[in-house]
């Protein structure tokens, strides 16, 4: 409380001291006996060199910080796309600091040099068509050059990867990361959001998740049957609120219950397979030094963007639409770390587009290991697939439990 | 001094004295100096708002988790326990600051103000084609500025989904507090902000083709006028689409309709939503958005053009092609919206015609850079606040512009997307050029606004204060950007976990940053003290203080209704004849005739 008193006296007495500063200005003005339009060479000679010093300054602030901070303060990027990145990056930083300084210059020196001189006249100089065809033809050829290196970089980024390239899916939530690798056949899975569930999180498209997602519809304890169950209970009577609530509650489990029987008519057991050996991974992602990686992106909720600063890839996640991205780690962690002379250093993914409270916390440890560790790392995981995860006595995969389709007819 | 003559007049038809109620003086005025002026008011305030929201939130930014007295004074313990502020609320705080900033001051209050005071003054009219309209969108100014800041005070929080409030976030209330009620005033405020962008773009684009007078042909109009001109237009065209897609986010937010959204599940609830596009509303948004940015920047352009060749007493270098960039920039901004698109899952293709087109902008503005720089050549410049402020302007104009030309570039935006690089680009070459061209405004036709002069050396202070408080926020914030800090985060030190360099790099500047943001914020009570200082107790001015060729400096300095007292002014010659070999001052004002054998320009 008497820290606020503070502040709103700090308030206050500023604006006093303002006060007492405009009276002092006045009087001085009065004396000076010039209108407030005139502007004294005095002054305008003060100006004109103050903006010439402060030209220097703002070089000299610019220079500092390159100097202190370097201009990609990220270091060396450790992805192939991300040092093809940073040379035309570098490449553009040149051609614009070399205008920045050109133009500041002239800027800044014109007011210093042409500050009115009292008997010398400004000299009448409207136009000059040839003087404004140059400065339109050589920013014209400058971006032209910037434009085909850029459009030829971003031509090698976002085209398709080689075949290859081991897939991974990145699932974004709020707020955190899952990866999904493709496992043995390198192919991933396919999904349907309304198959998310306790166990399959990640709302893989399997013979069997589906079922369990159809009973789940109906017969979890916020399920169909018991909604109706509810609302046919004469024994209680609901506010008219409630009792909306409720019944759009039901409507729209119903809505989704028909598009899972759908689903399941026009499932093909076939694809089953290609999801089963999916590998399911939280917390860290790895990743191999020298493969390309064809990545996969999903958001459950609202849009993230997977970014990754170090390898310099950067896609947004986006519900209801797939987006990828492409890039070939070139630096293991443990070389990065000896780069940056940083035992505790970490490649991250982190999210990118605003998505709520915790937005800033929500990433991902990446690590890039070389081949062979990789590969043992991948071998151990290979144990753990989704099916190993979705039957967890590791006996072989018991057929899950009919849905109750002759309850639907109810409806 | 106003309110004897209003006791004492009320309700007479004098047509002598033109004595009119206070109300309809200074509230329901049909005047377009007088709305002009309670746009600059009210876009001053709202201003101030969003200033002191940038440093409640920079305090959190440099000192992270540290109790502020400062902060639990303004947001009390709901928003900000202990003097820590709330995740919630820095998202909140970084919303309202960019609406505000945006569209209530460098929208409202720069083409708002300028436009209204000078189209008729410097064209000679009378008034805007219509007063009334003119009223009308003033009032609903007001009433959305009023919304917007009734929308900090509820209890669930303003709107939280950044100032582009992207679906589904902004679409679900599940996903982030910000987006129940505060959400829908949000919007609300942002309908009824268009409705009055709309009919004011309309007024001014009917008045200008309309009401110029005897001899003003277009191409004897002050850069300033061609300026609002196609900044009406702008507006005129794009706002309406900003409309469209406030509308179909209102109707998913509230009659469940999927134009954005598609399989979601939040909260726990699996929404049944399907086959809508998130990258629907960002196409719709950012087709006034990118506009947005010109509507914003070039009235502050076409300002300093007026100002720079005014105090240089020489021409504007190139009349025409200034002409001509204004023209084309205002073409070209229509179709570039999908560079903010890079990363969003558009077609790469698609993308590389946007790199094309965003490019092509920058010829255009070199060519007006090159301009502004060659009018100062051989000037004889008088550097008065304006002036400075003008020469400023260009100054971020050419340092923001050229960091655009990096975030153009697809293949580099990937790794600049959304971070720090960005938001100092546009700060820079949107927000200080802005408000740079919107002080110039303010310090050049107070006089014509009030009738009074400013504090030179006030006037003086604020510059300086500003321009190295602004430049140092600014500046260091490339190289956040640039070591890779994502934007709208509440906290860095996550940073330590992993990689300690960049923790230090950024907690050092973000330190820094807010340093030099208190010294600019703290040297705006210069600006205020002085305008309102000098409303009441300034200096008479004269009637041409600047020595200035335009029209409305030959209106008399006491504002009448209808501008001048007998009839409309007759143009004779193009704004800008200064120092003109063989006339004898070193201006020539646009009613002078031409001389016996002399050459218009």
């Amino acid at each position: 409380m008497e820290n606020k008193l503070i502040i709103l006296l700090v308030i206050v007495l500023g604006a006093i001291a303002i006060a007492q500063l405009v009276r002092i200005y006045e009087i001085s003005a009065k004396l000076r006996k010039t209108g407030e339009h005139e502007i004294s060479s005095r002054d305008n000679n003060l100006n004109g060199r103050m903006m010439f010093i402060f030209m220097f300054l703002l070089f000299g602030f610019f220079i500092y910080l390159t100097q202190a901070y370097g201009w990609t303060g990220r270091g060396t990027a450790a992805s192939d796309e991300g040092v093809e990145m940073d040379w035309l990056l570098n490449l553009n930083f040149v051609i614009i600091i070399a205008i920045f300084f050109f133009t500041n210059f002239l800027l800044f020196y014109f007011t210093w040099k042409y500050v009115k001189k009292p008997g010398v006249p400004a000299y009448y100089y409207p136009h000059n068509n040839k003087l404004e065809l140059i400065w339109t033809i050589v920013p014209a050829v400058v971006l032209a050059v910037i434009i085909i290196l850029g459009l030829q970089t971003w031509g090698h980024l976002s085209g398709p990867s080689k075949p290859e390239a081991e897939k991974i899916e990145l699932f974004s939530k709020q707020f955190d990361w899952t990866a999904r690798y493709a496992g043995a056949d390198n192919t991933l899975g396919l999904y349907d959001y309304k198959l998310t569930l306790d166990n399959n999180e990640l709302a893989l498209l399997t013979s069997n998740t589906i079922d369990s997602a159809l009973n789940n519809m109906f017969n979890s304890s916020t399920g169909i049957r018991s909604l109706q169950k509810l609302l046919n209970n004469r024994d209680t009577i609901f506010s008219d609120s409630t009792l909306n609530v409720l019944k759009m509650d039901l409507s729209r489990k119903e809505r989704l219950y028909r598009f899972l029987t759908q689903m399941k008519q026009h499932h093909n057991p076939k694809l089953d397979a290609s999801a089963w050996d999916d590998i399911i991974q939280k917390d860290t992602l790895y990743l191999c030094k020298g493969q390309e990686y064809e990545i996969a992106l999903r958001a459950k909720d609202v849009i993230h963007s997977a970014y990754f600063p170090h390898f310099r890839a950067q896609m947004n996640t986006v519900p209801g639409m797939a987006t990828r991205m492409k890039f070939t780690p070139n630096m293991t962690t443990k070389e990065m770390r000896r780069e940056k002379n940083d035992e505790n250093f970490n490649y991250i993914l982190m999210c990118n587009k605003i998505c709520g409270g915790a937005h800033y916390k929500m990433k991902m440890i990446v690590v890039v290991l070389d081949k062979s560790a990789y590969k043992k790392w991948m071998d151990g995981k290979k144990k753990a697939t989704f099916k190993d995860q979705y039957f967890p006595v590791a006996a072989a995969p018991a057929p899950a439990a009919p849905a109750d389709t002759t309850a639907v007819t109810m409806n | 001094m106003a309110s004897h003559d209003a006791h004492a007049h009320g309700h007479h038809e004098d047509h002598h004295h033109h004595e009119e109620h206070f109300i309809s003086k200074y509230i329901f005025s049909q005047d377009h100096k007088m709305i002009g002026k309670q746009f600059l008011m009210t876009a001053v305030f709202m201003g101030l708002v969003a200033m002191m929201l940038s440093i409640l939130f920079r305090i959190q930014l440099a000192w992270p988790g540290e109790s502020s007295d400062f902060l639990s004074f303004f947001l009390g313990e709901k928003w900000a326990p202990n003097g820590v502020l709330k995740e919630d609320m820095y998202l909140g705080l970084v919303t309202i600051h960019g609406t505000i900033m945006v569209f209530f001051l460098l929208t409202g209050g720069l083409s708002g103000t300028f436009s209204n005071i000078l189209i008729p003054l410097q064209l000679g009219a009378r008034d805007m084609a219509s007063g009334f309209l003119n009223m009308l969108s003033y009032w609903m100014f007001a009433l959305s500025s009023i919304i917007m800041l009734i929308s900090l005070f509820v209890e669930s929080g303003p709107a939280m989904a950044g100032w582009t409030v992207y679906p589904p976030l902004s679409a679900l209330p599940q996903a982030v507090s910000g987006s129940g009620l505060g959400m829908t005033l949000w919007l609300v405020s942002m309908t009824i902000f268009i409705a009055s962008s709309l009919i004011g773009s309309l007024n001014y684009i009917v008045t200008i083709i309309n009401l110029r007078t005897q001899g003003m042909t277009m191409t004897r109009m002050p850069l300033t006028i061609w300026a609002f001109f196609v900044t009406a237009i702008l507006g005129v065209l794009s706002f309406p689409v900003l409309l469209s897609a406030a509308l179909l986010l209102t109707m998913d937010r509230l009659m469940g309709t999927s134009f954005y959204l598609s399989d979601i599940i939040v909260g726990g609830e699996m929404l049944t939503n399907h086959g809508g596009s998130p990258i629907l509303y960002q196409h719709l948004f950012w087709f006034l958005g990118h506009p947005e940015v010109y509507i914003v920047l070039l009235p502050a352009l076409g300002l300093s053009s007026e100002i720079i060749a005014t105090n240089s007493r020489k021409p504007i270098f190139g009349y025409k092609a200034m002409i001509g960039s204004i023209l084309a920039i205002g073409f070209l901004s229509f179709i570039v919206w999908g560079h903010h698109m890079f990363v969003t899952g558009m077609n790469p293709f698609l993308g590389s015609v946007f790199v094309f087109t965003t490019l092509l902008i920058a010829i255009p503005s070199a060519v007006k850079v090159f301009n502004y720089i060659t009018t100062l050549w051989k000037g004889s410049l008088v550097l008065t606040p304006a002036m400075l402020f003008a020469i400023g302007l260009v100054s971020t104009f050419i340092t923001g512009g050229v960091t655009g030309i990096i975030l153009a570039d697809s293949a580099l935006d990937i790794m600049l997307h959304d971070t720090y690089f960005v938001v100092a680009h546009f700060h820079i070459v949107m927000g200080m050029s802005a408000v740079f061209g919107m002080f110039a405004g303010v310090y050049h036709w107070f006089p014509k606004m009030f009738g009074r002069m400013m504090n030179t050396r006030l006037g003086y202070a604020h510059f300086w204060v500003t321009l190295i408080g602004a430049y140092g926020v600014f500046f260091p914030m490339h190289f956040v950007g640039l070591a890779g800090a994502p934007r709208r985060y509440y906290d860095y030190s996550s940073y330590s976990e992993f990689d300690n360099n960049s923790f230090e790099l950024m907690m050092d500047l973000n330190q820094i940053i807010t340093v030099f943001a208190i010294l600019a914020a703290l040297g705006q009570v210069i600006f205020l003290f002085n305008f309102f200082y000098s409303i009441f107790r300034g200096p008479k001015a004269p009637q041409n203080p600047w020595n200035s060729t335009t029209l409305e400096w030959t209106t008399p300095v006491e504002a009448i209704h209808g501008n001048w007292p007998g009839d409309l002014p007759t143009v004779h010659r193009w704004p800008y004849d200064y120092s003109k070999p063989g006339a004898s001052v070193d201006f020539i004002t646009q009613i002078t005739p031409l001389e016996e054998g002399e050459e218009e320009h």
